[in-house]
């Protein structure tokens, strides 16, 4: 009720002036505007691009996107980049979930350093260490291969991921946990059985989060793998872009066609990247 | 780092620790070392490495033996380039917090409502920042390309011969803080929304009613309640200007002339291309050095503002 009040007076007086009507128009429009000629533009011809910018093209002739699709790099590349990502998710929800539940509930000698230790990693952005990382992966014999990336990626992840999950597994109610340990209940069998089942939401936050990060990712993959095969759609474009050099409509054919999958999945899963984002800074 | 200290707090008086402890055990052997292998081996570790290979001749295989002391800092300092690169980096920074975090506050002020047509114009203004650098950097290039871009199409309607910004020397570098701003604003755009969401309504209608002004509440009530929004923003902007990358690869690749290099685009051009790992090393340190000074000063005005 009090709400609906706020909002009657609300729309009495506008909360909008028309200047911010204007700038958000101009903003929408400066966002809007590369999209819509990339998207139009792999239809267009070559020549068409500079005579027609903005209108609908003359005809429109799927030959560059098909041409695309029945190739076999787009798809191999997109699956590359949908295994590393998948991958890099189950593994690092697992391993940074069952850490977090550690420092979380479990008292021991240590946990509180342990956690500053983990902390740090808040400070390594893989940029950073990519020099020294490319070295020990190349020790490990990783280097060409999908596993390089997915265990550099989840140790990347690790130090954001476990600060959502503990402060997330902080906020469960602690009886249930209490509760649990005096029906003789193991710690395995709590975190399996009642904190994960509880902890959907926080899942899903780090889940799409560290997909997102992992599917959108450039330095590494193009540091670890150097055979066409194995390349992820980053590559993979950069790479077809080097070949078609300004055959434009071809290029913009192939960014259409890695760009709607991602505006799909972003369009489904926002929720758990804003509160990812918000969440996990605000913790900071 | 707060809410986790207060809360280990609560957590207190458990009942029969010895046997808790006992018990604890396995499933400490189990949860921890994971995730502590994972994060010494690739994280850490590879950070000390890079800090010990700083102070070496080394193009990456056979031993490190020929320990040249800071000679490799050297290098950088007086490297052609890495000024450029260092400038540049910079001159992002003040962009981001001049251009970019003022419009996407001015933004946000307007966007705060849960309205189904707000939702649709945020999501909006979100969408780059979730698109992949690469593809950004890409249809960004499109639009510059002086042959067949938007840019030029522009210039024959105003009658004007628009240069091919990429390869100018002078617009490079306007040409990729615009993407930026593109890019990312949304992003910080989403943070102030939700610091604002959580502004109590009650504050605000009730400065409202004493006959406040609109715009003095933004500047008196809105702005100060959301200072930690505005520092993390911050944050976030000096941090990814500092390792820009994938966007300037696809635009410029550093040119012309070297002309576009950031930090992370001149250590992989000079240090990880060439395997020079010395040399790489020692930019890597100073940017971490970076890092570090910026986190700890971040973390000090936000935690000096929340004591208040």
């Amino acid at each position: 009720m009090a709400e609906m009040s706020v909002d009657r007076k609300r729309r009495r007086r506008p909360e909008i002036s028309i200047f911010q009507w204007l700038t958000l128009a101009l903003v929408a429009a400066f966002i809007i505007v590369p999209f819509y000629t990339t998207i139009l533009g792999g239809f267009k011809s070559i020549g068409e691009l500079r005579t027609n910018p903005f209108g609908l093209p003359a005809s429109w002739d799927p030959a560059n996107f098909t041409g695309i699709i029945f190739g076999t790099a787009l798809f191999r590349s997109l699956w590359n980049s949908l295994f590393i990502a998948c991958s890099t998710v189950a593994l690092s929800v697992l391993v940074s979930s069952m850490a977090a539940f550690a420092l979380a509930h479990i008292r021991f000698f240590g946990s509180k350093f342990l956690m500053s230790f983990f902390m740090l990693g808040l400070l390594f952005p893989a940029s950073t260490a990519i020099l020294p990382l490319f070295i020990k992966l190349r020790d490990l014999g990783l280097l060409d291969k999908h596993l390089g990336i997915i265990i550099a990626q989840v140790a990347f992840s690790l130090a954001f991921s476990i600060v959502l999950f503990h402060s997330f597994f902080k906020r469960l109610p602690g009886e249930l946990i209490d509760a649990a340990r005096m029906d003789n209940c193991g710690y395995l069998r709590i975190y399996w059985y009642i904190t994960l089942p509880l902890s959907l939401p926080i899942i899903a936050t780090v889940g799409v989060f560290n997909f997102v990060g992992s599917w959108n990712s450039f330095l590494l993959p193009l540091i670890v793998l150097n055979t066409d095969t194995n390349y992820t759609w980053p590559l993979g474009i950069m790479q077809f872009q080097g070949q078609y050099g300004s055959d434009w409509p071809k290029i913009l054919a192939y960014l259409t066609l890695t760009i709607i999958p991602a505006i799909g999945f972003f369009l489904l899963a926002q929720r758990y990247i804003i509160s990812g984002l918000t969440g996990g800074a605000v913790k900071g | 780092m707060t809410t986790i200290a207060s809360s280990a707090a609560i957590s207190a008086p458990r009942r029969a620790r010895r046997y808790m402890d006992r018990k604890s055990l396995v499933p400490l052997l189990l949860f921890i070392p994971p995730a502590l292998i994972l994060f010494v081996v690739l994280v850490v570790l590879p950070m000390i490495d890079a800090a010990s290979f700083s102070f070496f001749d080394w193009t990456g295989y056979g031993p490190m033996t020929d320990f040249v002391g800071l000679d490799n800092y050297d290098d950088v300092l007086s490297h052609r380039h890495f000024g450029t690169a260092v400038r540049n980096s910079l001159l992002v920074i003040a962009v981001s917090l001049l251009v970019q975090l003022p419009l996407a506050m001015w933004v946000s002020l307007a966007l705060v409502e849960k309205r189904w047509s707000v939702n649709v114009i945020r999501t909006l203004f979100f969408l780059p920042y979730m698109l992949a650098e690469i593809a950004a950097g890409l249809i960004w290039k499109f639009v510059y390309d002086g042959n067949y871009g938007i840019i030029p199409t522009v210039g024959d309607a105003i009658g004007m011969e628009m240069p091919f910004v990429l390869g100018d020397k002078f617009w490079v570098m306007p040409a990729i803080m615009l993407v930026i701003v593109w890019k990312y604003f949304g992003f910080h755009m989403m943070i102030y929304i939700a610091g604002l969401q959580s502004i109590p309504s009650e504050v605000i209608e009730a400065a409202r009613l004493d006959g406040v002004k609109k715009w003095q509440i933004v500047r008196h009530i809105k702005l100060p309640m959301i200072w930690g929004s505005i520092v993390i923003s911050v944050f976030f902007s000096i941090i990814g200007a500092l390792q820009l990358f994938d966007l300037v690869i696809p635009l410029s690749n550093g040119g012309p002339n070297n002309s576009s290099h950031t930090i992370v685009t001149f250590l992989y051009q000079f240090g990880i291309l060439r395997m020079k790992l010395g040399f790489g090393g020692a930019v890597s340190v100073m940017l971490f050095i970076a890092c570090v000074v910026i986190t700890v000063i971040y973390r000090r005005l936000l935690f000096s503002r929340e004591v208040d």
